[in-house]
């Protein structure tokens, strides 16, 4: 075990250094609360109203949505990087993760997911019927 | 096929291949327009089933992570079968219930494609990614049916109780990627067997987090606690599906984590599922027979099963090993027809799944009260049926290795589990059916399912020789 005494010492260290930071300046430090200092820190503007909102379930299918074509960029910067050593697999492989994704994508845009408003989910097929 | 790098992944790609289309026909089905969208899952998966039974006895093997072993394979072939009679079913609930065709299907089919993955992998962050495949598409099916509150309730257990079970599943991937620097099974194999575990104490722990993992979704005791809620409020054919493919898949890999990588230290991790098993076998038996609803009482009786596979294990002889496979794909047809016909019972609005409901079927429906009450001897085992084979391999595999008790344990509850299965068939032949009884209406792709399903019970019941053949060869390629 003598391996992990260092491990044991920084965790003591690191946990001492911040317990006495923290009792330092809750002994010393000076203490003037006012309504403004109270209040939520929302990137400096004053804050408006509560956090605690209703918000539309709408913004959790695009976040959902926007988490998926997220990763799909994500896995396109590190093949970007190593384009030349991967090669034509590589390039296939890829071309395969985005066409699966875009099966993914007309899906969710027929399904009616990337409307907003009250119509979001409109009748399918109007269009063609009436061209037809 | 072509001795390609992309051989063992091909009947994986087939599944996911119909998956996408049933996406793009989902998408592009108009409001109320029927497709045979079903139909083209069961070309998926019968081009899955074709491709596995080209690539038996090749050893195929694709990015070093995947390998279509006889044994990985076997497991496919089950999974082709648990599909197809899954979406034979199905067709029916899924418009009766109105559920969405494609996202339904499409659901199987990944979660399918998942299990397959799982049961061909053979590393362990490809396992846990197929976990996760198959986890996720039978949360969703799980839920399926939005409007109603018990499979809200159902899906939502089913997914916190799953997403602990992966964090423990990791973790211990995490542990012996620690100890062993890899986390190819193979390679765990051959580092663990030059260790003793004086010098490596956290071997255990790694074990013992996997095991959790595992034993979450194969709904081992004491980790069975979300089994009988998720089964009972997923519509029928789903309970049927996931206590099925889920188990047939997570067994696999389980099966090849502890057979191959973890073997060296089966000493240690043997008599700590003997426990689970026994207790498996005892709570899922005794249990089983306080219920009167039909799911829930299928729920505790797939727990019991759960622990008959796991003696298979825990003997870990060739005789065990073979038993394992043969017991998944008797378990999965019994099972998956058992369940078929409490979801041809149900209706829109009312699953049907009390016990009052069965009461004198067999006057309004002799055959499938005959059907049902096949599926239910054989789950409890009784000759001619493919459960009763299954079961002797099992215990005269526990015999051969010596474990006596955990044989024991295994015929008494099954014993004690013929009496809840024959409650279910007195209720139909000596009840009278009652007035405000459900009407069963079948259609034909239904019946077929149903005709499929007892050949096979009967078939793998009577000459079972064949098929256990198949399995013997199997497992004598990898372990």
């Amino acid at each position: 075990m003598d391996g992990w005494l260092g491990v044991v010492i920084m965790i003591v260290l690191g946990v001492g250094f911040a317990a006495v930071m923290i009792g330092l300046s809750l002994l010393l430090g000076p203490k003037n609360p006012t309504p403004e200092k109270l209040a939520p820190y929302e990137c400096g503007m004053p804050a408006v109203g509560d956090a605690r909102e209703r918000q539309s379930v709408k913004f959790y299918l695009v976040a959902m949505i926007f988490l998926l074509f997220d990763i799909e960029v994500a896995f396109l910067y590190p093949w970007a990087l190593a384009i030349r050593d991967l090669g034509w697999p590589g390039f296939v492989q890829i071309v395969t993760f985005f066409l699966i994704l875009l099966v993914g994508f007309i899906y969710v845009w027929r399904k009616g997911l990337l409307d907003w408003g009250s119509t979001a989910r409109r009748p399918r097929r109007d269009v063609s019927s009436k061209a037809a | 096929m072509f001795n390609s790098v992309l051989d063992a992944i091909v009947p994986m790609l087939c599944v996911t291949l119909a998956a996408l289309a049933a996406m793009g026909a989902e998408a592009f089905r108009g409001r109320g327009e029927r497709m045979p969208i079903g139909g083209l899952g069961i070309v998926g998966l019968l081009g899955a089933g074709i491709s596995s039974a080209l690539l038996w006895n090749r050893n195929a093997s694709s990015f070093g992570v995947i390998v279509a072993d006889n044994f990985g394979l076997f497991v496919t072939l089950v999974l082709v079968v648990v599909g197809i009679l899954t979406i034979l079913f199905s067709s029916q609930v899924v418009e009766r219930d109105g559920l969405p065709a494609g996202e339904y299907y499409a659901l199987v089919l990944f979660a399918i494609a998942g299990m397959m993955m799982m049961a061909t992998a053979s590393d362990l962050l490809v396992i846990f990614i197929a976990l996760e495949v198959l986890s996720l598409a039978v949360y969703v099916l799980t839920g399926i049916r939005r409007e109603d509150p018990r499979a809200i309730e159902a899906a939502f257990k089913y997914f916190l109780l799953g997403a602990f079970s992966s964090a423990f599943f990791l973790y211990g991937i995490a542990f012996t990627f620690g100890l062993t620097g890899t986390t190819h099974l193979d390679r765990i194999g051959s580092y663990l067997a030059a260790q003793s575990l004086s010098d490596n104490p956290l071997i255990l722990v790694a074990l013992g987090l996997l095991l959790v993992g595992f034993s979450f979704k194969i709904s081992a005791v004491p980790f069975h606690m979300w089994t009988p809620d998720a089964y009972e409020g997923a519509p029928a054919i789903v309970t049927g599906f996931m206590s099925t493919g889920v188990k047939a898949a997570a067994f696999a890999a389980f099966a090849r984590v502890f057979l191959s990588a973890f073997e060296p230290f089966s000493a240690d991790w043997a008599p700590v599922v003997w426990w689970i098993a026994a207790a498996t076998m005892i709570l899922g038996t005794v249990v089983g027979v306080a219920q009167t609803n039909l799911k829930r009482m299928l729920a505790y009786s797939s727990i019991a099963h759960g622990g008959y596979l796991l003696v298979g294990l825990v003997a870990a002889n060739q005789v065990g090993k073979a038993a394992i496979l043969f017991y998944l794909l008797a378990y999965a047809v019994t099972n998956l027809s058992a369940f078929g016909v409490i979801a041809l019972l149900g209706s829109r609005d009312k699953p049907n799944d009390e016990l009052r409901d069965y009461a004198g079927l067999w006057q309004t429906r002799p055959a499938l009260s005959a059907l049902m009450t096949v599926c239910l001897l054989s789950l409890g085992g009784l000759p001619p049926t493919v459960g009763f084979i299954g079961k002797w391999y099992i215990f005269s595999a526990a015999v051969g290795a010596g474990y006596y008790g955990l044989a024991i344990i295994g015929v008494l509850t099954s014993v004690i589990s013929v009496f809840f299965y024959l409650r279910v068939v007195v209720m139909m032949y000596m009840q009278d059916r009652g007035a405000d009884a459900p009407v069963v209406q079948i259609n034909a792709v239904s019946m077929a399912a149903l005709t499929v399903a007892i050949v096979a019970i009967f078939y793998l019941g009577i000459l079972p020789t064949r098929v256990l053949d198949l399995a013997t060869q199997s497992i004598s390629t990898i372990f």
